[in-house]
């Protein structure tokens, strides 16, 4: 069977749907399908084609062998490392391999960690501009609870702060 | 012989400190995962990148840098034997991954050996903190201040939104493993222990044996660990098993009190049982041994064997394991040669501590 959209490749991923007892069959290759994104008819937003690839080029799965076949498999250019790859040994190769796979890793991440962002421990070194932006986003935060609350001498008190933490972290 | 004094003594001196809770928690341990940003991870590292890494990072301890957390020794795993290796393992020292499989590998370790940093592991840098009985929140503290010091020296491949990068997609984040040791042979005894395991694996924490993934609960030991490192501060998720690990403290002391006010002759009996198999048995196998000495420590922590100490039962802990056996005697031995071992050695240290059988007269 060939891809219904380019007519070129094998199918290689197929979809039924079924609403309301009325049922709708995709059959399309895996590069249509990255190209057409979310954009398959039909398909609400928060399901997008990008989570279901990756749900199913997560570990182990047998049908994820496809990506040789297709002219650019995703990779990593730091260390060559393809998705494909990785989402055989379930093992990165190099730090930018996490940006490289950046789109497929959320639907992977919120399964193994129900969250997709980190906010624990920044290093202290490199990572003082992130750290001056998270100190920022928290004085905002306390900033309008004491608009809030009209205690404007406070909010004025942040305001200032934020100001000091901006211009410092356009040095950075 | 070998020439490493960690391979000599099954007890390190960190283990011989009693710490809060030791009735129930035997130890308390956080290892950290870091990676550094322009080096390939280990798993596709070529020999000469895997030089380069231990180099940069071992230069940390050998300048001095980490003296103000004590003196450190750094061991290249390619200067050790297979012995000696295994015997890092059976002390929690390395893990068995370094052991076999790494390149470049190396172990950095504190004198009292609470402090293992391993180098080129499935990470560059794993930073493990251990403390006896329940002070996991100490050992988070401790873990973090070497890892500030690391950072001084090293680029660590950090991401602002996916935290610390890891090889693992399942470390990524904090990069932290918190885990607490516990001993539960009354929550095993009247069997409340399964009901309480499914629970803790519902707040996002694992339950493994004594020897890590995939080892068994040999001992009735068990390793509650925190299971994800994404999304929650390293404070919420030593919290989280702390409050946990407290919980199951409680759990396990009131099944224990209450078989001691429901059955306390049938468990007095079993204890002292076990205490007189492991003094007087000719053969012993590794589970019969694991299991009595559970029996023996519940004994101990009940006062129901006054003379038996529980530094006497860590050390056995691991001077029962294979590879110690065959470090302490220097002799290659297949497994019926190791149960005869086993059961002299451990007849030895029983009496040894107490020359009246350590049951009272």
């Amino acid at each position: 069977m060939f891809c219904q959209e380019c007519g070129k490749r094998p199918a290689t991923l197929h979809f039924t749907k079924i609403v309301n007892g009325e049922k709708t069959e995709f059959h399309i290759c895996e590069s249509c399908a990255r190209e057409k994104g979310e954009g398959i008819p039909g398909t609400p937003n928060s399901f997008s084609i990008h989570s279901l690839l990756s749900g199913l080029l997560d570990f182990n799965s047998p049908s994820s062998a496809a990506p040789e076949s297709t002219p650019h498999p995703v990779h990593c250019e730091e260390c060559g490392l393809t998705y494909a790859q990785f989402s055989k040994i379930g093992r990165f190769g190099c730090s930018s391999c996490y940006s490289a796979f950046s789109d497929r890793l959320d639907p992977l991440l919120k399964r193994v960690h129900s969250s997709t962002t980190h906010s624990g421990k920044i290093p202290k070194r490199s990572g003082g501009q992130i750290q001056c932006k998270r100190e920022i986003e928290q004085l905002r935060k306390d900033m309008h609870s004491y608009i809030e609350q009209e205690e404007f001498e406070n909010a004025a008190e942040l305001r200032d702060r934020i100001r000091e933490l901006e211009r410092k972290l356009a040095e950075l | 012989m070998t020439k490493h004094r960690f391979s000599e003594d099954a007890l390190s001196d960190w283990m011989r400190g009693a710490g809060p809770d030791s009735d129930v928690v035997i130890s308390s341990r956080v290892r950290v995962a870091r990676n550094l940003r322009h080096q390939p991870f280990p798993l596709l590292a070529t020999g000469e990148q895997a030089t380069e890494v231990l180099d940069q990072l071992a230069e940390v301890s050998l300048s001095g840098q980490l003296n103000a957390y004590g003196s450190f020794d750094t061991i290249l795993l390619s200067d050790l034997s297979e012995l000696d290796k295994r015997v890092l393992v059976e002390k929690h020292l390395i893990s068995p991954n370094l052991a076999n499989e790494s390149r470049g590998g190396a172990v950095i370790l504190s004198e009292d050996e609470a402090v293992s940093i391993m180098i080129n592991e499935e990470d560059h840098l794993r930073i493990q903190c251990l403390y006896p009985g329940f002070q996991i929140g100490e050992a988070w503290t401790l873990a973090s201040g070497i890892d500030d010091i690391f950072e001084e020296a090293a680029d660590y491949a950090f991401d602002e939104k996916r935290g610390y990068l890891t090889t693992c997609p399942t470390n990524v984040g904090t990069g932290i493993r918190a885990s607490v040791m516990m001993h539960l042979p009354a929550l095993v005894l009247t069997q409340h222990i399964n009901r309480i395991l499914t629970a803790v694996t519902q707040v996002g924490l694992a339950v493994r044996g004594l020897y890590g993934e995939g080892s068994e609960a040999l001992g009735n030991l068990f390793q509650i660990s925190n299971q994800t490192t994404l999304g929650q501060s390293e404070d919420e998720i030593i919290e989280n098993l702390h409050g946990v690990a407290k919980q199951i403290i409680e759990h396990e002391r009131a099944a224990r009190k209450r078989l001691l006010e429901e059955s306390r002759m049938r468990i007095e009996d079993r204890v002292r049982r076990s205490y007189g198999i492991l003094s007087h048995a000719v053969i012993m196998d590794s589970k019969e041994a694991a299991q009595r000495l559970s029996d023996v420590r519940l004994g101990a922590d009940l006062g129901l064997l006054k003379d038996v100490t529980p530094q006497v039962l860590n050390e056995l802990l691991v001077m029962t394991q294979p590879g110690f056996l065959q470090q302490a005697f220097n002799e290659k031995m297949n497994a019926e040669q190791r149960d005869y071992r086993r059961a002299e050695l451990i007849r030895g240290q029983l009496s040894g501590k107490n020359d009246h059988g350590g049951v009272e007269q």
